[in-house]
């Protein structure tokens, strides 16, 4: 009954087969593909390596005043100094540390919030699943800005209640996402045969379900990470996040508000500025190579 | 040629594996007509079937005439809306501790769709691994040999382990989930349309597979399938559903040789033969849909499509019926062998032409054909 022949069909297949590349490995593989992308993660790593580092390579300390009011860049202060008499490239260096910090911090917080919301609602259901996803149709309802606006008016504003305000205004998208993810996942034929095979439930939620929802969650990430670097920049614009004399982006911005500040002395922002629309397209661009590396039926390359 | 056993066709009385008691499933669904209610879709409608140890018990029917949920509630997988499960004569959803345990391993599946039946995420390595070793059934240092003896069962190299899912072509894919379900040393599994998403001369591998391995190990199948060639190749008994219920239900050999149920003479009557000097046959036996399992007609569910209906059809929903053959046997369902279907108009006929020694009734002219056999004639020739 065996036909050789057809047998072959099935061998000639096997042989032609990529041997044993992990998942990670190919969404890797597919991601240097990506130009802009490899460019977007070389210039994150660049800023991240200079924030780490900024310590060491900043010439002053950030918050000493080191120089005469608002002086040109010259040989001595490579970005000029700001209207305090501090060096700008120095509290550049220190700001996008403390930028990189809320970033990752909040992202990590939102995403540890929202998959584990995310989780439960999409695997237990019925009323859970509705409480849950009740919660997050109220949070995601109220107007954003204004409720970090009012978490930072009750909260003493600072760089930890920034981090955790924006922590926990963040997590509804990655909540709503996983629980598509694991809803969708709960119905197809490999959970299903897990069932069949008794494993327990948590099995089966962290070590069928989660891995398969990583990729999704990462790419999402990397857009909560650009927002919240904008948000903090835009709260401590507005004075009420990372409170003076720490540099950050954003009330390095908020220094420069005035008209003449803004056409006269243009090394007092346009440093801050740069960095900051560098840092979130970086970070979107890696988002976008990320997405159609982790999908490999993406035509776009 | 076909997989069926000596043993099986003999007298012999097996021992009952599964017992389904007036099964019914019923899912409430966002009603189509009125805002605010729900519709009740009656996936299955009122089972009576016994499924013996070591036997193929192949289930035919269209589209959504509940025949994978009615595979789900047979191994637990599903809980029935009334009636019960019985599992080596318990209540399936009764059993507790140890016994629960044993008929979770002892009750399998294998998945039509073999690209999405395995995690895509998963070495083969961790996708056989971790059940056995979470159920306790090899010991660490034992894993590796049981790993190779699964693969080797179901044809596929050892270093099969190292690799992903998508490596796999999906005849493979389909062994893979096979070596899954052998794993945990099954008394049944559950083949849910194993090979309709294969090519077809990868079917047959799978059908030869599963034959053997059968052979070999000795558990039971329930075999659901819309293909009557490989319905037909596989199984000891058919059972035949229209709209959540059994119409048929004989020996595979007696059913496509005397097709009783109008709807049965209409399916093997419909399924193509793959043959170049047979004229194709474009008429169309069967008109109309299948009604909705919503609202399922009155009396017997066929009669809106069948030439046969009556006034009394269209009044009470006919219940199996044994034809006769085993009078000893009383109720038709307690005896493997017997030839049971629920249609009166059509046994009545049937027992008139036998008895003024007429051939066979059909209930659609020009119903007559043999059964699709591709998997005969490749053999053949």
């Amino acid at each position: 009954m065996m036909d050789p022949q057809v047998k072959t069909i099935d061998q000639a297949e096997y042989e032609s087969a990529p041997v044993g590349e992990s998942y990670l490995a190919s969404v890797w593989r597919r991601f240097k593909r990506h130009k802009l992308g490899m460019v977007s993660l070389g210039l994150f790593l660049l800023l991240l390596v200079l924030a780490i580092l900024a310590p060491v390579l900043s010439p002053y300390d950030p918050n000493a005043i080191v120089g005469g009011f608002g002086q040109p860049p010259s040989r001595d202060f490579l970005l000029g100094t700001d209207l305090s008499g501090r060096d700008v490239l120095s509290r550049l260096l220190h700001a996008s540390r403390i930028s990189l910090v809320a970033g990752v911090l909040v992202t990590l917080l939102s995403t540890t919030v929202g998959v584990s919301l995310g989780l439960i609602s999409g695997f237990f259901g019925s009323w859970v699943d509705s409480v849950i996803m009740r919660f997050t149709d109220m949070v995601m309802s109220f107007p954003y800005m204004l409720l970090v606006l009012m978490f930072a008016a009750i909260f003493e504003p600072g760089l930890w209640s920034i981090i955790l305000i924006l922590g926990l205004v963040n997590w509804p998208g990655v909540a709503r996402l996983v629980r598509g993810n694991v809803l969708s996942l709960r119905e197809t034929p490999f959970i299903k045969r897990t069932q069949v095979q008794g494993l327990p439930g948590r099995q089966i939620l962290f070590g069928e379900i989660l891995p398969n929802t990583i990729a999704p969650i990462l790419v999402h990430a990397t857009s909560v990470m650009a927002f919240a670097i904008l948000d903090e920049a835009a709260l401590s614009f507005l004075a009420m996040g990372v409170q003076p004399p720490t540099a950050s982006l954003g009330n390095m911005l908020g220094d420069a508000k005035s008209l003449t500040i803004l056409t006269d002395k243009p090394w007092l922002w346009l440093p801050s500025g740069l960095v900051i629309v560098i840092l979130v397209m970086a970070i979107n661009f890696i988002g976008d190579a990320l997405r159609d590396a982790v999908d490999p039926t993406s035509s776009r390359s | 040629m076909s997989c069926k056993r000596k043993a099986l066709r003999s007298d012999q009385v097996l021992p009952q594996l599964i017992k389904l008691e007036d099964l019914k499933r019923y899912y409430a669904s966002r009603s189509e007509e009125k805002w605010f209610g729900q519709d009740i879709v009656r996936a299955v409608d009122g089972v009576d079937l016994t499924l013996y140890e070591g036997e193929t018990l192949g289930l035919v029917g269209e589209s959504g005439c509940g025949k994978s949920t009615l595979g789900k509630l047979a191994i637990g997988l599903d809980q029935p809306t009334s009636g019960q499960v019985l599992y080596r004569m318990q209540n399936l959803h009764g059993l507790s501790g140890e016994a629960k345990h044993r008929a979770r391993l002892d009750l399998q599946m294998i998945f039509q769709d073999p690209y999405s039946s395995l995690n895509p995420r998963k070495r083969i390595y961790d996708i056989l691994s971790t059940p056995l070793l979470y159920h306790g059934l090899v010991e660490k240092h034992q894993l590796d040999q049981e790993l190779k003896r699964l693969l080797d069962l179901v044809g596929l190299p050892a270093n099969s382990v190292r690799r992903y899912p998508h490596e796999f072509s999906g005849g493979q894919l389909q062994r893979l989930g096979l070596a899954a379900a052998l794993s945990l040393k099954p008394k049944l599994i559950v083949c849910d349309e194993p090979v309709s998403a294969l090519d077809v001369s990868i079917q047959a591998q799978i059908l030869n597979l599963l034959c053997s391995l059968q052979e070999e190990l000795g558990f039971a199948y329930l075999f659901i399938a819309h293909g009557l060639a490989a319905v037909k190749y596989i199984s000891d008994r058919i059972a035949v559903m229209y709209l959540g219920r059994i119409v048929e239900i004989a020996p595979a050999d007696e059913l496509f040789a005397r097709p009783l149920h109008p709807y049965t003479q209409a399916l093997i009557a419909a399924s193509p033969i793959p043959h170049p000097d047979l004229p194709t046959d474009e008429s169309k036996l069967l008109t109309g849909e299948v009604p909705s399992n919503i609202h399922p007609p009155q009396g017997c569910p066929f009669h809106p499509r069948c030439p046969l209906a009556q006034d009394s059809c269209r009044e009470t929903r006919p219940e199996l019926e044994s034809d006769g053959s085993y009078p000893q046997f009383g109720d038709c369902r307690s005896y493997r062998k017997s030839h049971c279907v629920a249609c009166p108009v059509m046994l009545t006929k049937w027992h008139k032409a036998r008895q003024e020694g007429r051939p066979m009734p059909y209930a659609f002219p020009g119903a007559k054909r043999t059964a699709p056999d591709y998997l005969e004639e490749r053999d053949e020739n």
